[in-house]
């Protein structure tokens, strides 16, 4: 019954700070509704039991993006006037491509309607005992993650080379 | 059952509240009494015997001072950054085990899971209330000291996570209830890894802002940094919050790598007085023994070393501790391997 309210409650917020980041006019009132929005969302994850994936929700994109993002923009100072007119062609290709964004999400939401819930009821099922049973076993997700990581640490590698000034 | 249970986990809480927040008002006092004894001079001692009363004197004068808002500043994120500052501050406390169980009542807020990330994810919150507070200022000082605290903090985190996955290595878990209590078994983990707790001791320091990482309220380039433009209680949350996060990065790293509540020579102590409330109370002392000795160790080092310049500043967090620990975590990994701890 709690956790139906608080649904309710962090859903209106991340919906509500999502339309807010759009509509801020002032660039540091967008980055700050979506860390809330990245917070909510990581309510969310504590709802379904994946407490693991919510607490490094929190500290990747709450914690270390955003804070680079809140950073750079604090630099620039932006103003008003330094905002880059929108031209008609851009503003038809925004409408076009949010649109089709749109009917993407409504269909993958009539598809879910009528699906049983997938959650088990036990509240461990999101700890990291289990998570890293899963990650690690032979036949469950081990391939694709090392993969992934190796990924990672080209795009690491790769962010390290291209800041450096001279490059021989 | 759940409504006693709700009672003890509420006022544990409200203890955890109290007792952080009087040791940070007397860490005010300590740290003045330190400096003083460290250049020859008495310190306070006119608000009561030994100038005990002077963290009350202090507290009523941030009171009373005037509130004062900047006319440019943004008026909302102004109050906003000294109240994150502050929650997040009295936030991780609630993760950290102060003695064993009492009758089977655990005396710990909450033993969750995740505890060490619980830690991480607060700490990396704690920067929004020094950048949101140095931008809202509207102040060209308080914003570079918000940007230097917020590159320092993202900085030494990294290689404080890192130099803590070693810990979670050897340990096998990331609840602090179980770290402390393996090692009322074992050797405390500052013997098993003597490098991860002294990568993690210099990133608390930056961490927490204290000297010599205290660039974002450098006085003599900065003004006063984030706070330059803050006074009153505000002003007084800001200071407050780094006496708290010293207290709480003291007893992280009490129960991370020197045993938590755990005695010297535990099984015999506990063979001693029985496993009751008196040896409770003796652990519970005793972690606290040690949490002031990190507080005292934080204000030792601020009035022995100079503040760094920016570029070693980053130097050493960058080249020399993120290396650092990540050698640490490969040869951890090496040395359970060859022991046979893994297969």
């Amino acid at each position: 019954m709690i956790s139906q309210y608080l649904f309710y409650f962090l859903s209106f917020v991340s919906v509500m700070s999502a339309l807010m980041v759009v509509f801020s006019k002032n660039p540091v009132y967008s980055v700050l509704f979506l860390i809330l929005t990245f917070f909510s969302i990581a309510g969310h994850y504590f709802l379904l039991n994946a407490q693991f994936l919510g607490m490094v929700h929190i500290i990747v994109y709450a914690g270390a993006i955003m804070v680079l993002f809140l950073y750079v923009i604090m630099m620039l100072n932006l103003n008003k006037e330094d905002e880059p007119g929108t031209t008609t062609m851009s503003k038809i290709a925004a409408t076009i491509s949010g649109g089709i964004l749109m009917l993407v999400l409504v269909a993958a939401t009539r598809s879910v309607h009528g699906m049983e819930s997938p959650v088990a009821d036990s509240s461990q099922i999101g700890s990291i005992e289990n998570l890293g049973k899963v990650l690690f076993a032979e036949n469950g997700f081990l391939l694709p993650f090392e993969i992934s990581s190796i990924l990672f640490l080209a795009s690491m590698v790769g962010a390290v080379f291209l800041s450096k000034k001279e490059i021989r | 059952m759940l409504s006693s249970f709700l009672i003890i986990k509420f006022l544990l809480a409200i203890a955890v509240f109290a007792i952080s927040l009087g040791v940070a008002a007397y860490a005010t006092y300590g740290e003045r009494k330190v400096a003083a004894f460290m250049q020859d001079r008495i310190g306070p001692d006119r608000a009561g015997p030994f100038g005990l009363l002077q963290p009350i004197a202090d507290g009523v004068k941030m009171f009373m001072k005037e509130d004062f808002v900047p006319a440019n500043s943004n008026k909302f994120l102004f109050v906003l950054g000294p109240s994150i500052a502050m929650t997040t501050a009295l936030m991780t406390a609630v993760v950290v085990p102060w003695a064993s169980p009492v009758n089977g009542v655990a005396l710990q807020v909450t033993d969750i899971n995740i505890g060490l990330l619980y830690v991480f994810g607060v700490v990396s919150i704690g920067v929004y209330g020094i950048m949101i507070g140095g931008w809202a200022s509207n102040n060209k000082y308080s914003l570079l000291g918000a940007l230097r605290a917020s590159s320092q903090m993202i900085s030494y985190e990294i290689a404080m996570g890192l130099s803590l996955i070693s810990i979670v290595m050897i340990t096998g878990t990331m609840s602090l209830g179980k770290i402390v209590e393996q090692q009322s078994l074992g050797y405390w983990n500052v013997f098993l890894q003597p490098l991860a707790f002294l990568i993690f001791l210099i990133c608390s320091f930056a961490e927490t802002n204290r000297a010599p990482f205290d660039l974002p309220e450098c006085e003599t380039e900065l003004v006063g940094g984030y706070h330059t433009e803050y006074s009153s209680m505000k002003l007084g949350f800001y200071l407050f919050s780094e006496y708290v996060n010293m207290f709480n990065s003291g007893a992280i790293m009490a129960s991370l790598f020197f045993g938590g509540y755990n005695l010297p020579f535990a099984s015999y102590f506990a063979q001693m007085v029985g496993q009751n409330w008196i040896l409770s109370l003796i652990q519970f002392l005793f972690f606290f023994g040690k949490i002031l000795f990190f507080i005292f160790l934080f204000m030792w080092v601020r009035w022995t070393l100079p503040r760094f310049r920016y570029d070693q500043l980053m130097t050493l967090g960058w080249k020399i501790l993120l290396p650092l620990s990540i050698l640490n975590i490969v040869a951890t990994g090496i040395f359970m391997y060859m022991s046979g701890q893994i297969q």
